[in-house]
């Protein structure tokens, strides 16, 4: 393509743009409401998440010192135990930490009178990585020299592990779902645009036009009509997201749950909306100019 | 040069539009091709154009083979040949200046050389003067003018123009068929598809005769029974 060739295009999808005024604004319409529909789906699923994985990683191996050992033998265990594969992070609980946190737990519910924390042993409270093997990496603790026993709540574990696969692919689904639907309408509404231009796409194969000379235009006007979208649909996106975000936060019942900072994320979202915009915008230019061009 | 030999065209539908025509037209010739409604007319402008393919005979026109032409060759083919219909076919939303540009650009001209060119063309079919109005603002007699202008902006070796004069009255007809004389007259080759009689013959011009698909006469002035 020659540099005047470049300008010609560009200034000729701009000028494409303005004087078919009404199907453009149409076209930019629908790509923006396809692009918040998507966004805000893929946000909400990205904070369930996130959510599901702050859960997860909450969920820990208790293992038990050998009450043979005193508590600074009992301490000295940690490094062997951060040395287990799978091991995120390690936290030594004394006896009379734990007997706190047992007493405050079941405060009011039990007649516990004075317990004693003789009763309890010295713990390591420990994080995994992969949740997935919480129960090898159990296995492991135990056969750590001075460990007596280590438990794990692993039905929990795999709860949350099926959870999370289950959300995932329901999210790739729907969003999937939602893009295909997203491209159709789009696609379907710059048809009707290009409709609108069939004779002048005629005349144009009439004076010995190119394929090519034909479709550049169409591919400028549809990657500024993706481009304008996304730009739409962002800010729409961001106001929203900080609407709902700020009344979660207010909430006494949701603010249970916490949402994650727009400010950390704003930039992939960015990236997705521009990129599937474009990709919207002059895929849906490109497949709509080629019927036309068969003559 | 256009030659077709023994050309036969039968549509999809079992049409059968030209059953063996065998014509041609020199460079620089002025050709009227006349006949009734189904005769074949628009069929010989369809092959010319390569908007169809024939399904036999020979078919060439300015060297281009049209039997075995490539998709590629194509818009070579339509750039040495202009094109000019009844209805104009000029984009309303851009002036008479753009409209001719547009057809320049689009074979590959610069801006500069549209420059140079639109207005000696413009001033060639007497709408010097109007290159910034646009097609709705001018009568249908100037609006042909500039689909004419648009047909010869690109220097084609051949202008076919097909029923020029089919939406204008027989002042503007006239005009119209003087201006495309003219342009003979400067070299170009002129192929004109019509049916209007009393036109015809105030040009003593060489005129193909053709009836149900195939030539019935081929000689000076509008004989069809």
């Amino acid at each position: 393509m020659r540099r005047h060739d470049f300008g010609y295009f560009f200034h000729e999808g701009v000028v494409n743009l303005f004087s078919h005024g009404f199907m453009s604004f149409a076209a930019v319409g629908i790509t923006v409401a396809c692009l918040l529909v998507m966004g805000t789906f893929s946000l909400v699923a990205y904070n369930v998440n996130e959510q599901l994985r702050q859960l997860e990683s909450e969920n820990e191996i208790l293992a038990f010192v050998d009450d043979t050992l005193t508590e600074a033998q009992g301490r000295s265990l940690q490094s062997a135990v951060e040395a287990v594969p799978n091991v995120r992070s390690v936290r030594f609980i004394t006896r009379e930490e734990a007997c706190e946190t047992f007493e405050k737990k079941y405060e009011g519910k039990y007649a516990l009178g004075d317990l004693d924390p003789e009763i309890l042993r010295d713990r390591f409270a420990i994080k995994v990585i992969d949740l997935g093997r919480m129960e090898e990496t159990r296995e492991a603790v135990k056969k750590v020299t001075g460990i007596a026993d280590a438990r794990a709540d692993e039905n929990l574990a795999e709860g949350f592990i099926t959870l999370r696969n289950v959300a995932g692919v329901v999210c790739i689904a729907l969003i999937a779902i939602l893009l295909v639907v997203s491209v159709f309408i789009i696609s379907n509404t710059i048809k009707l645009t290009t409709f609108d231009r069939r004779d002048e796409i005629a005349i144009m194969k009439m004076v010995g036009a190119t394929n090519g000379f034909i479709r550049w235009p169409f591919v400028y006007e549809g990657f500024i009509i993706g481009f304008l979208s996304a730009g739409i649909a962002f800010g729409l996106q961001w106001l929203l997201y900080a609407t709902v975000a700020r009344s979660i936060s207010v909430s006494d019942v949701l603010n249970l749950f916490s949402v994650v900072d727009f400010a950390t994320i704003w930039k992939p979202v960015a990236l997705v909306f521009v990129g599937v915009g474009m990709l919207v915008g002059v895929g849906g230019s490109l497949t709509a100019i080629r019927k036309f061009l068969q003559v | 040069m256009i030659r077709l030999t023994d050309v036969q065209k039968e549509y999809e539908n079992g049409t059968h539009a030209l059953r063996g025509v065998t014509m041609e037209v020199n460079d620089g010739e002025f050709v009227f091709l006349v006949g009734p409604s189904g005769s074949g007319k628009s069929t010989i402008i369809k092959l010319l154009t390569g908007e169809v393919l024939p399904s036999g005979g020979r078919l060439m026109i300015n060297g281009f083979n049209l039997n075995n032409i490539s998709d590629r060759q194509i818009p070579l083919l339509r750039r040495s040949i202009g094109v000019i219909f009844q209805d104009f076919r000029l984009i309303e939303k851009k002036t008479v200046y753009e409209n001719l540009s547009f057809a320049m650009r689009a074979v590959g001209s610069s801006p500069r050389e549209a420059k140079k060119r639109i207005p000696y063309v413009l001033k060639l079919v007497g709408l010097d003067g109007k290159a910034n109005q646009f097609p709705n603002q001018l009568s249908g007699g100037e609006q042909q003018r500039v689909a004419i202008a648009r047909a010869l902006v690109n220097n084609p070796y051949t202008i076919i123009a097909d029923e020029p004069t089919g939406n204008l009255d027989p002042a503007r007809s006239l005009e119209i068929m003087m201006l495309l004389e003219r342009i003979n007259q400067l070299g170009t080759t002129v192929l004109v598809v019509t049916h209007e009689k009393d036109l015809v013959n105030k040009f003593q011009k060489r005129v193909i005769t053709l009836e149900r698909g195939i030539v019935v006469s081929d000689g000076i002035g509008y004989n069809m029974r």
